[in-house]
């Protein structure tokens, strides 16, 4: 327990904390643990092997999103359905509840958690994946964790872990025309370098932070572990509260009320102390894109690529040639009018309808560039109906552009989605690593209105200069 | 799980990049189905198609000890990677600094992640550089790492993590036994949160 003024994260951690015996890491409870295909299995056969069962199967929830097919294009193959059907028979074993293919709510993890209102302010969640600190947006602290860990939270609800440090990321100021949340996370995670937040959580403050909405506050958090922190966090508040009223799990009638009184004092108190600050005035912000082969190399959309040269020291400049070489980029030069093959909308990063209507914002009215090809890929069967609800879809094709069913698709290629080797994609996801996209591909990862400008062009392209 | 070799003398493998991510050591497009088989075939699967690369090097088989650049195992949370690294033979991994989710999951992997200063880092490289044969010899009961023409140092492991290491026992037998606390933990929370228990 933390005496004196607290962070949001020391309150949400001081809560959870069962035990904590001298010398081992605490004991915390995990309120949500969310589950899918591809890092349970061994999990779930560890319980079975122990003749352990699930403690709270109500407090646990599985989708199916990283190995399923979102075309014709990428049908299951027998790998895949095993998965799945391994998944499947978990789930009934243990009585742990599925939103399986068909299900109206299935999606991606870190998209339906929010949407259906399992993941609420003050929670702690866990998932099998490191984006699990997308739930972060609304006031949890949600962090990823490893196969083996997603066996100790099936079996007793709970984790060991050392406690992180609170790191304040606060950007002041109002957001200037034609930057979002993606490009201030590209820009921290610039500034902070991939292996900076090791051992933080970030709490995301500041005028610029609280006028997001919560979609936006979700790609940010979403991110937080490029820069290598465990979660990021956004203190609850009536955009959040608004948010969430009335969506499947979300509490109702008097337990909401409840909910909400308990909710408001998810804040930083005055005089709580960060270990770590870093500081943005969004005045500086532009479009941001990645141009190498980690998500901390980003830069303004006008910058130039980096030069070696400039390094400070011999490994990162060997780092830094590393990534030219790999992406067949030129030191110094322009990212804008680089060619592009593919243009990939989707990820639990932008898969959301905001995203949605700000690729076909851009697209209305143009032409994906004959050489492109583009995937539209919503983040959750919902997100999918209500895209066309509104007519997204029809925009999204008659521009060219392929719209497909909800899922990781081209963020992981796992599921036959894949960039061809040397081709180069703009993604609106989460990671630029060698062949993260399909081996020997190379992604530039930028936000939903950067990337369809890139489309309609074949070129890198500051979404502002398409601006009707 | 087995108890911990005391000490680990093995030869090293340098891997001199900084900032290796998981999808390097283990692509995605191994994660697909629910076996571990196979994973030591998945290690650093594309970087092996250059055959410079260190695991392409005769003898590398036998290493058990990868020396590698900072912040390894960032990125995605996949157990896979420690699972192809000790698929292959390696016992510990030494780095000026880990990403947390690789260094937990390795931990319970039987795969020590040793934090070494720049300093040591350095001399480490260049002496297995210039004498591939050189055997490192890592103490966890001891915590010292040592090489010849290296000054030794100690490291740092979690003392809880390195007890279940010494001791060949896992986390699950640990929290399965706070049973009792947990059901009064969730009676209390319920409590606090106004709902019935």
């Amino acid at each position: 327990m933390t005496d004196g003024p607290r962070t949001l994260f020391d309150k949400v951690w001081d809560a959870h904390v069962v035990a904590h015996e001298p010398g081992s890491p605490a004991v915390l409870y995990v309120d949500l643990h969310l589950v899918h295909e591809v890092t349970s299995a061994p999990a779930f056969a560890t319980l079975n092997a122990r003749g352990l069962v699930v403690r709270r199967p109500e407090r646990t929830a599985a989708t199916m999103d990283h190995i399923t097919p979102t075309s014709p294009d990428s049908a299951l193959d027998d790998v895949a359905r095993d998965t799945l059907s391994t998944l499947e028979k978990n789930c009934a074993e243990h009585g742990v509840r599925l939103f399986a293919m068909g299900d109206a709510r299935r999606g991606i993890v870190h998209v339906i958690g929010p949407e259906l209102g399992l993941s609420q302010p003050g929670m702690t969640i866990v998932c099998g994946d490191s984006h699990t600190s997308t739930h972060g947006a609304v006031g949890a602290l949600a962090f990823g964790i490893g196969t083996s860990e997603v066996g100790h939270v099936l079996a007793t609800q709970c984790l060991l872990q050392r406690r992180p440090e609170p790191m304040e990321i606060r950007v002041d100021g109002q957001l200037p025309a034609g930057v979002t949340a993606k490009d201030i996370i590209l820009r921290v995670v610039a500034e902070l370098g991939i292996g900076g937040g090791t051992g933080a959580v970030f709490e995301y403050r500041g005028a610029a932070i609280e006028a997001l909405d919560m979609e936006g506050r979700m790609t940010l958090c979403n991110m937080s572990i490029e820069a290598g922190a465990r979660a990021g966090m956004v203190a609850p508040d009536e955009t959040t509260f608004a948010w969430l009223r009335g969506r499947d799990f979300a509490p109702s009638g008097a337990a909401w009320d409840r909910a909400v009184a308990r909710w408001r004092e998810l804040r930083t108190d005055d005089g709580a102390t960060f270990a770590r600050r870093l500081v943005i005035d969004a005045a500086t912000l532009e479009p941001m894109i990645t141009w190498g082969t980690n998500p901390g190399m980003g830069i303004g959309i006008t910058e130039a690529i980096p030069n070696p040269d400039d390094a400070p020291d011999a490994s990162t400049r060997a780092a830094l040639q590393k990534a030219l070489d790999y992406m067949h980029l030129e030191a110094g030069a322009p990212l804008l009018g680089q060619p592009v093959d593919v243009v990939f909308v989707g990820s639990c990063t932008n898969s959301r309808l905001s995203d949605l209507r700000a690729a076909a914002a851009v697209l209305d009215g143009r032409q994906v560039a004959p050489a492109v090809r583009m995937l539209v890929v919503p983040g959750s069967e919902r997100i999918k109906a209500a895209a066309e609800a509104e007519g997204l879809h029809h925009i999204i094709v008659a521009a060219g552009a392929e719209w497909h069913e909800p899922g990781c698709s081209l963020c992981i290629a796992m599921n036959g989605d894949t960039v061809a080797a040397g081709k180069v994609a703009v993604s609106t996801s989460n990671r630029n690593f060698e062949g993260r996209q399909g081996p020997g591909s190379r992604t530039f990862l930028a936000s939903p209105a950067t990337a369809a400008a890139c489309a309609v062009t074949g070129r890198v392209t500051d979404p502002r200069t398409l601006s009707r | 799980m087995e108890r911990y070799p005391v000490p680990l003398v093995s030869r090293a493998l340098l891997l001199p990049h900084e900032n290796v991510d998981t999808d390097q050591i283990t692509p995605a497009r191994f994660l697909r189905g629910t076996s571990q088989d196979g994973l030591a075939d998945a290690l650093f699967h594309d970087w092996r198609k250059d055959p410079g690369f260190v695991l392409n090097q005769p003898g590398a088989r036998e290493a058990q000890v990868l020396v590698a650049g900072d912040n390894f195992g960032c990125g995605s949370s996949r157990e896979h990677a420690p699972w192809a690294l000790v698929a292959w033979g390696f016992r510990a991994i030494v780095s000026t600094s880990f990403a947390d989710i690789f260094r937990n999951n390795s931990l319970k992997n039987g795969l020590l992640p040793v934090v070494v200063p720049p300093e040591t880092h350095r001399a480490l490289f260049a002496r297995v550089g210039a004498a591939p044969e050189t055997e490192l010899t890592i103490d966890l009961d001891a915590l010292t790492l040592s090489a010849p023409g290296v000054a030794p140092v100690g490291f740092s492991v979690d003392p809880f993590a390195r007890h279940c290491l010494l001791e060949g026992v896992d986390e699950l037998g640990y929290l399965v036994g706070f049973d009792a606390r947990i059901t009064a933990f969730e009676a209390a929370q319920a409590r606090t949160h106004g709902e019935s228990v």
